[in-house]
């Protein structure tokens, strides 16, 4: 079978209790969700949740179906990554010994185009924007350092 | 539209709970009060023309409701309290949500500074109820009554059916507001298809046009669409053979000569092989329940299969037809109809026929002959009687098997039981319900030992009400379909399934229920005509044999023809 990411995009009416029925659901179906993403959206009223998740084709494309049939969801997709242009935030905070440890970073910063957006004497607090591969890398490539905290947003898209 | 409230006329939540029921056109509503919904009894008092039916447990008033529904077409209404009163319906409610009935539950919530402060009578019923609704509602302020109610009406009857609940906090009740009749939303009317594409009916049409042994699967969909006609306007002109799952039931004459049985793991013998003889397979307002299928992938393996429904999720969820088709049943049959071409299929219903009379012989005859009282014959002496015109309630088990494979229907809709959820205790509130929502019919609920003491309580209910429902108790002092799986399937071990009963004669009594016990079929036949006779609510216990078992029979998770006529 085919067990893939799919993103499953959600337009819901902006009401209390909608985020719950929508991950009670994924639950009720046996889903595991990745990732899901949730914010208001150029329409007035509308939350647009943008949800990873591993599944085979048609139990994805049922899913949908499946939230569709939710009152408060306006509108659901079942989107290929190749329609999508998708984005993740991660922000990493690590310690640096010495100077010589913080320049070390600071390149390989640069060098991922990522974003130094706190600093402290003995710590540097890190942003960076991309695809889930890029964020990895880029996490693999501080692991070498002492890393304090780490959190990912999970994967959110618009269409091309 | 009947009003009492005027447009910006101030008035307390509970006003405008009574007058959107009135709106809705709700004449009876099976309810519990208590704490925090006795705002809304108060205004019950105003509203004498909404008649509140007492009670005795919660499950009953959800069951009562679903009996509504299902006799009327309208939505059933239960009031109920906070906490335990609302717990207690859900059971109602997943009920109503397996088998797409309308209904809309108003319950009494802690006043709403409390709420999540694990105050008296307080439980979380929006999250408890969240999985078992089609939607439910938290209210908190006393305008937002009006609005959500008006939603709840059209949501539990429009698309599929289902129940809704809303919870309203006790000061949402007691506050006063403006009343404003509440306004349509399009958007959830878009949401919902009812007719087929001009492609998609061609293609319907050209399989069927095509078809040498085609065979029609309906079910609860298409009795919910209110029309049977079409469906037999269309099996006549094509000589299609028509099965009807057990929520299907009544949707055609079941005297009707192309209607095939009841297929499912208790089905009929003609109405199980022909999916796996036929080439083309029209599945109307079903759902290939895994009860109705066997094992779903061995189940039609050469049918093209066409399925309607009026859920686009049903689509593809449990098989993957060749053509889906999302739309209301009645519609989609409407449009197809004129497309079809007149054809003869002798040598196919032949194919039936010949499986119908293997039946009859290996199971029908035998039971009905036997000297011994059967089940069987109870439920073919009630039909027979009642000349198939009756409405009969069937509870769950063995009892409910035989109520939908010996009763005769010959009237539109009046087959009401619990399919999905299989929910021993249904049917003596929901034959109650049946009877409070249309008086005129004849209702017959078929109920075993077991089944009967789960919502025992409700012959006072009847008793209250004077209600005249007749009630067919079989009794064979055991949980017969529980038993059978244990003879059959594991080793004739009876685990937990024998019944020492209560004195049904004297608990009629003491309730004031007029009941007669029958031990021998003639006995039987003749209390069935004095129950017909008597005026008000009657009782028969019929001793049935204990041993009995329900043929034919598809073991869980096997395969159709893996179906089991009989046990020689």
């Amino acid at each position: 079978m085919n067990k893939e990411l799919s993103n499953i995009i959600i337009w819901t009416e902006n009401k209390p209790g909608v985020f719950f029925r929508i991950l009670w659901l994924f639950r009720r179906k046996m889903f595991n969700i990745e990732s899901a993403t949730v914010g208001h959206t150029e329409i007035p009223g509308i939350t647009r949740f943008t949800i990873t998740v591993t599944g085979d084709k048609d139990q994805v494309r049922n899913m949908c179906k499946q939230v569709y049939k939710l009152i408060n969801v306006v509108k659901v997709e079942d989107v290929l990554d190749e329609k999508l242009v998708s984005r993740e935030l991660a922000m990493i905070k690590v310690s640096t010994k010495n100077r010589a440890e913080k320049l070390e970073i600071l390149e390989v910063v640069k060098h991922f185009r990522a974003r130094v957006i706190n600093m402290a004497l003995d710590k540097l607090m890190i942003e960076i924007t991309g695809g889930e591969e890029k964020i990895d890398a880029f996490y693999e490539n501080m692991k070498q350092f002492r890393i304090l905290e780490f959190v990912r947003t999970g994967r959110t898209a618009l269409f091309k | 539209m009947k009003t009492r409230l005027k447009e910006g006329q101030k008035v307390q939540g509970a006003d405008i709970v009574c007058e959107m029921l009135v709106r809705h056109g709700i004449s009876v509503i099976f309810g519990y009060p208590g704490g925090a919904n006795i705002p809304i009894y108060d205004a019950l008092y105003k509203y004498p023309k909404l008649h509140h039916v007492l009670v005795r447990h919660e499950q009953g008033a959800a069951h009562a409701a679903e009996g509504y529904a299902w006799a009327t077409g309208r939505p059933g209404v239960c009031f109920t309290t906070s906490g335990p009163g609302a717990t207690n319906l859900v059971t109602g409610l997943a009920d109503a949500m397996l088998d797409s009935i309308p209904m809309v539950c108003i319950t009494g919530q802690v006043p709403s500074p409390l709420i999540g402060s694990d105050a008296f009578q307080e439980t979380d019923v929006l999250g408890v109820t969240l999985p078992v609704t089609k939607h439910n509602y938290l209210i908190t302020k006393t305008e937002d009554i009006a609005p959500a109610l008006h939603e709840a009406f059209y949501l539990a009857t429009h698309g599929r059916p289902g129940p809704v609940l809303v919870d309203i906090a006790k000061d949402a009740q007691t506050n006063f507001a403006e009343f404003q009749s509440p306004k349509e939303r399009d958007y959830l009317k878009n949401k919902i298809k009812h007719k087929a594409t001009i492609e998609e009916v061609e293609k319907i049409a050209e399989f069927l046009n095509n078809a040498e042994k085609p065979l029609i699967v309906a079910g609860h969909g298409m009795l919910l669409s209110g029309d049977g006609k079409t469906l037999l306007a269309i099996a006549q002109k094509q000589d299609i053979p028509i099965t009807l799952t057990q929520l299907g039931l009544s949707t055609i004459p079941s005297t009707h000569r192309l209607f095939m049985g009841m297929p499912g793991m208790h089905g009929n013998v003609a109405a199980n092989r022909a999916p796996n003889r036929a080439d083309v397979l029209l599945a109307v307002g079903m759902r290939f329940h895994d009860r109705v299928t066997g094992k779903v992938s061995t189940y039609a393996p050469q049918a093209k299969i066409i399925h309607i429904d009026i859920d686009p999720s049903e689509i593809g969820k449990n098989v993957k037809p060749t053509l889906g088709v999302v739309g209301d049943a009645k519609i989609v049959l409407q449009q197809i109809l004129p497309k079809l071409k007149k054809l003869k299929r002798e040598s196919w219903l032949v194919e039936l026929k010949n499986w119908k009379n293997e039946e009859k012989e290996k199971v029908f005859d035998k039971e009905l002959n036997s000297t011994k009282l059967k089940s069987a014959q109870v439920v073919a002496e009630i039909s027979k009687q009642t000349e198939g015109l009756a409405t009969i309630v069937a509870d769950v088990g063995q009892n409910q098997m035989y109520a939908a494979r010996y009763s005769t229907f010959r009237k539109y809709n009046t087959h009401f039981t619990s399919g999905g959820l299989g929910t021993m205790g249904f049917a003596v509130p929901a034959g109650m319900g049946a009877k409070f929502g249309d008086p005129k019919r004849e209702v017959w609920i078929v109920v075993g030992d077991g089944g009967i003491q789960m919502t025992i309580q409700e012959l006072a209910t009847i008793v209250q009400e004077n209600l005249e429902v007749k009630i067919a108790l079989l009794n064979n002092n055991y949980l017969g379909m529980v038993r059978q799986w244990q003879e059959l399937f594991y080793k004739g071990n009876y685990s937990a399934v024998s019944l020492k009963n209560p004195n049904f004669q004297k608990l009629c009594e003491g309730f004031g229920i007029n009941s007669m016990k029958a031990e021998n079929f003639k006995r039987a036949r003749e209390a069935i005509k004095i129950a017909r006779r008597t005026k008000g609510p009657f009782l028969i216990e019929f001793v049935v044999e204990a041993e009995e078992n329900v043929f034919p029979m598809i073991p869980a998770g096997a395969g159709i023809d893996e179906m089991i006529v009989s046990r020689e």
